[in-house]
């Protein structure tokens, strides 16, 4: 049952094209129903998966000459992550309420990406993994080309280049193990029990590793992200922080550590104290925490900081899967989840109530007006979301990112020490924008209050306060009681660490 | 001699030349006062019956030989070739029925016939002399084709540029067949082979090699790879869009198919004896064998020096048709890899045609929309597509799909054909070269990700400068969906076009 995201997203989309173009309330109903659909699927397979492990949904020979499955299955973590992109798809369309300009054709692109997204976590054979993830790549320059603001032309090709060139990395490493395997067959599985040799996968997993984690915005290679995530329209960069960006770890996860374990495995030989490449990319992930963080802590444009937070996140996914232990990548995936609700809401708050309204995002403008008098819906929101960003008990953040570096200081302990430098900037940078943005010191001058009297805001409308609940509701409920994803996810990574794919 | 045998195996160019006739003689004979339109539209049919009518006759067409030396051959690559030649004709001149560049739609029909009767013998042929009367027969008809838009400028200068190149490629060629033939006493492909590999000339070495380069550049030529190249930007600009899509398709197909030919004869230099086979399938290095060597180091070096120009040259491009061209000089490098690398099994074959047979079909449509905007803006500049998507839907989402099918996106057909052609290099021949090749084309296929992105954006994401709908004419219409929805549909079922290609090979 939990294929049908995939297929209802996909008619979504193409019933949406053909939506009357000047009736956008007609194509927001419908992309709110569709993505409403995908969530009640979603939640359905959750609940269903306790205890269940891992289930084939379709596996059926697609192209037979080839030894190509369509082959569909769910283990907890692939449930977890379409659990997310429900979450984040109904969010964001509730945060896309507002789109007037070729509405329909928005949320097809929109409902596109999400069928892609979803086919991405549910693919159990790497041809066909590979294929949504490429099909996710187009709807994404189009929907921050179109819909965008601040160079989003430059943004949206910068993106789409990146992408195409990890998977351009992924498709070689894909090529690669299937004329290697020679087993006619690119269902992982039997890719992973091809037995592929060590010197093979030595090369090959960094190069597939680097491909996937392009896209999860592993430093240096995180260019794109906040160029991308600031020009995107704000549902757009909800979707490209909170989901897309976990597809290249989960890519990272699934696929380059699924099928490649060999590859890391120690040299032989270390360099600077680093002798495998689970060093070098544990240490690219520390520095893109820390460097995350303090760029971000230097932004003069609220969306960038929220962009370079991402970054810093992010690091954590890859770190805690670096730490090839249960409790770090239990860590990893949860922070997936954790950090695509938390960055949804950010980017919601900045991108949709703010901006939306101020029609600036420099903190220097923003700073005189007043906001957590004019705004404090937005105010109070943002404070809950910086929060949960900072990773304080009582939300999902907080679980995760303590175990990822719990998992880290048990695989070393330096990792552990780095990356906590970038927790407390991260209270930094979330403390300065909420000062500058919502919290200034300066009084308004009567001169202003008169002007404010004039120009008031938009009240706040219910799509934002259900979307901002909806959010809210998922990290704090995650944080307060973790079982309800670890339970699934725990015998997931014992799978996976146990032995590969297999 | 059997003069019966040579009837049926020629039977379907014989079929076009009789619809090229016939086309002549209704369209002058009695057509001559009627208006343009029909004449126009009784040409296409005729010939479109035509070239139904000798796919009819492909099927029970059978190979020709001439004593022992086979001439034509018939089913494997070249059924699957000569099937594909006519239904992109008959594609192109349905394409015919809405352009309006000529007064003279009979004789464009006929010579269009007579280019795939070409096209339709150098798909089939063995023998160095059919292949040299079948590619100047195609070629002849193209530099007509070119210049027929006998009001533009543009036109006749590419016709005689086209020309020029052609005639000069030709020379090389047909000096390169002057030494092969000198050298081994023949002229079939296969007794070529086998007297490079084992007979008198295996010790002629040197001017073997010449001779093969001499060919390499007359083929070369044919499929527009790097550096034989130059023809290709100012003819695909300057011919009629019809005969420009004509150029890129059906003469791309059948002069892969060709080369498919030509690789399949070197391979098979000892299926004619026994002992041989068993030598070759147990343990003799098969790749290193005669003319093999050589003519592999050749294709490759096209292949590259073809993917990087082409695409590089792509990126700087402002008309959409010479990026057109120089977007099918790059997939000619990727084919030429897959030629390259060619597999003892026919897997090789089938990838290289169903990459040319689905990129040839989505050249035909990327041609009919550029010359439905062309007739309607007058240019093919990037500025020509500002706002087609508000100017005409449909042709948009036709261009969304046709260029992102180019550019290799799943689940469009382009993707499958570049995974496929990949994946049988990859599978022929382990080994650093063939990866690192195979590497570098996956790179530059992201490369092209950016031009062909170009174009989308003037259509989908720029403000348009002038809003007034642009309408396109049914027949064209109905071409362009039909080619849309192929695209699309083989692109989720690639097993399809896969099977329908395997079935022409006999099974093992």
């Amino acid at each position: 049952m939990l294929a049908w995201v995939i297929y209802i997203s996909f008619a979504g989309a193409l019933v949406s094209v053909l939506l009357p173009k000047d009736k956008p309330a007609l194509a927001r109903r419908w992309a709110l129903a569709v993505a409403v659909a995908g969530l009640v699927i979603a939640i359905a397979g959750y609940a269903g998966g306790f205890g269940q492990g891992r289930e084939v949904i379709v596996d059926a020979l697609w192209v037979p000459s080839m030894g190509i499955h369509y082959m569909l299955a769910a283990d907890g973590i692939s449930r977890v992550l379409v659990l997310l992109t429900g979450i984040a798809s109904v969010a964001g369309v509730l945060f896309s309420w507002n789109v007037e300009l070729r509405t329909n054709q928005f949320f097809a692109l929109y409902l596109a990406l999400i069928g892609g997204v979803y086919g991405v976590f549910l693919s159990f054979d790497f041809f066909l993994l590979f294929f949504f993830y490429e099909i996710a790549i187009v709807p994404k320059y189009f929907l921050i080309s179109i819909w965008g603001s601040t160079r989003r032309e430059y943004g949206a090709m910068k993106l789409a280049l990146y992408s195409f060139v990890g998977s351009a990395m992924v498709l070689i490493g894909l090529l690669a193990a299937y004329a290697t395997a020679g087993s006619h067959s690119t269902a992982l599985i039997d890719l992973a029990h091809a037995g592929l040799p060590v010197s093979f996968q030595m090369w090959c997993f960094p190069l597939v590793f680097v491909g996937f984690a392009i896209l999860a915005g592993m430093w240096p290679f995180h260019t794109w992200a906040p160029t991308g995530h600031v020009a995107a329209p704000t549902a757009a960069s909800m979707l490209l922080a909170g989901v897309v960006m976990k597809l290249g770890a989960y890519g990272c996860l699934r696929v380059a550590m699924g099928l490649f374990p060999h590859g890391l495995d120690p040299w032989g030989f270390s360099f600077i104290g680093i002798g495998s490449w689970r060093d070098v990319f544990a240490w690219l992930a520390v520095i893109g925490i820390v460097y995350g963080a303090l760029v971000a802590l230097a932004q003069t444009d609220f969306k960038f900081v929220i962009g370079y937070s991402s970054v810093s996140h992010m690091g954590f996914v890859l770190l805690g899967l670096m730490t090839l232990n249960q409790i770090g990548l239990d860590g990893a995936v949860l922070q997936m989840f954790s950090h695509g609700v938390i960055a949804g809401l950010l980017f919601a708050i900045v991108g949709r109530i703010v901006y939306d309204r101020t029609h600036t995002r420099q903190f220097a403008e923003l700073e005189t007006m007043h906001l957590s008098r004019r705004l404090p819906f937005a105010a109070w929101a943002f404070v809950v979301a910086g929060i949960a960003s900072m990773g304080l008990p009582g939300f999902s953040g907080f679980v995760a990112e303590l175990q990822v570096l719990v998992g880290s200081w048990r695989a070393n302990p330096w990792w552990t020490v780095v990356a906590g430098v970038g927790i407390i900037v991260g209270v930094a940078y979330i403390w300065r924008a909420l000062q500058k943005a919502f919290f200034t010191d300066a009084l308004p001058t009567p001169h202003e209050l008169e002007s404010e009297e004039e120009h008031k805001f938009a009240p706040i409308c219910w799509s934002e306060m259900a979307g901002v609940a909806l959010l809210l509701a998922s990290t704090l409920v995650v944080g307060i009681y973790p079982r309800i994803l670890l339970d699934q996810i725990e015998p997931a990574v014992k799978a996976l660490l146990a032995g590969g794919m297999q | 001699m059997n003069y019966i045998n040579l009837f049926r195996s020629t039977l379907p160019e014989t079929a076009l030349e009789i619809a090229a006739l016939l086309v002549l003689f209704v369209d002058l004979g009695f057509l001559r006062k009627a208006a343009r339109a029909t004449r126009i539209a009784v040409a296409a049919v005729l010939g479109i019956a035509g070239c139904l009518a000798a796919l009819w006759a492909v099927s029970i067409a059978g190979p020709f030989s001439a004593g022992n030396d086979l001439l034509l051959s018939a089913g494997g690559s070249a059924g699957v070739a000569q099937v594909a030649v006519l239904a992109l004709t008959a594609l192109t001149l349905l394409l015919l029925i809405d352009s309006d560049f000529t007064r003279n739609p009979g004789e464009y029909v006929a010579v269009v016939l007579m280019a795939a009767a070409g096209g339709l013998l150098i798909s089939a042929a063995q023998d160095l002399l059919v292949i040299f009367a079948g590619l100047e027969l195609l070629s002849l008809s193209l530099y007509i084709l070119t210049a027929f838009a006998k009001q533009s400028g543009k036109s006749a200068e590419s016709a005689i540029k086209y020309y020029v190149f052609g005639a000069m490629s030709a020379a090389f060629l047909l000096f390169g067949f002057s030494y092969l033939y000198g050298l081994t006493g023949s002229t079939n492909l296969h007794e070529i082979a086998l007297a490079a590999a084992v007979g008198r000339a295996a010790s002629a070495t040197p001017l073997l090699y010449i001779a093969l380069v001499m060919v390499a550049v007359g083929l070369g030529f044919k499929v527009a790879a790097v550096p034989f190249h130059l023809w290709a930007p100012d003819t695909y600009e300057g011919a009629p869009a019809p005969a420009a899509a004509f150029i890129a398709s059906v003469s791309k197909v059948a002069s892969f198919a060709l080369l498919v030919g030509i690789g399949t004869a070197f391979f098979h230099v000892f299926d004619n004896l026994h002992r041989g086979v068993l030598f070759v399938r147990f343990g003799f290095p098969t790749r290193y064998l005669g003319l093999l060597a050589p003519w592999e180091l050749i294709l490759t070096v096209l292949a590259v020096a073809s993917m990087i120009f082409g695409n590089l040259a792509a990126l700087a491009q402002s008309s959409v048709r010479r990026l057109l061209a120089y977007s099918a000089i790059a997939h000619a490098g990727y084919i030429l890899l897959g030629l390259a690398f060619f597999s003892w099994t026919n897997v090789s074959a089938q990838a290289v045609l169903y990459y040319i047979v689905t990129y040839g079909l989505t050249t035909i449509g990327a041609f009919g929309v550029v010359g439905v905007v062309e007739r309607a803006v007058g240019s093919d500049r990037l500025e020509a597509f500002l706002g087609l998507q508000k100017r005409n839907p449909l042709l948009a989402a036709v261009m969304l799909v046709l260029f992102l099918s180019l550019a290799g996106i799943p689940p469009l057909v382009g993707f499958w054909a570049k995974f496929n052609l990949f994946a049988a290099v990859l599978r022929t021949s382990g080994g650093a070269l063939p990866f690192t090749l195979v590497a570098l084309a996956v790179l530059f296929s992201a490369v092209s990700l950016y031009y062909y992105l170009q174009v989308l954006k003037r259509v989908y994401v720029m403000p348009a400068t002038d809003e007034s709908p642009i309408t396109a004419r049914p027949v064209t219409v109905a071409v362009l969906v039909l080619i849309t929805a192929a695209v699309v549909v083989l692109g989720c079922f690639p097993a399809l076009l896969q099977s329908w290609i395997a079935s022409f090979y006999p099974h093992p």
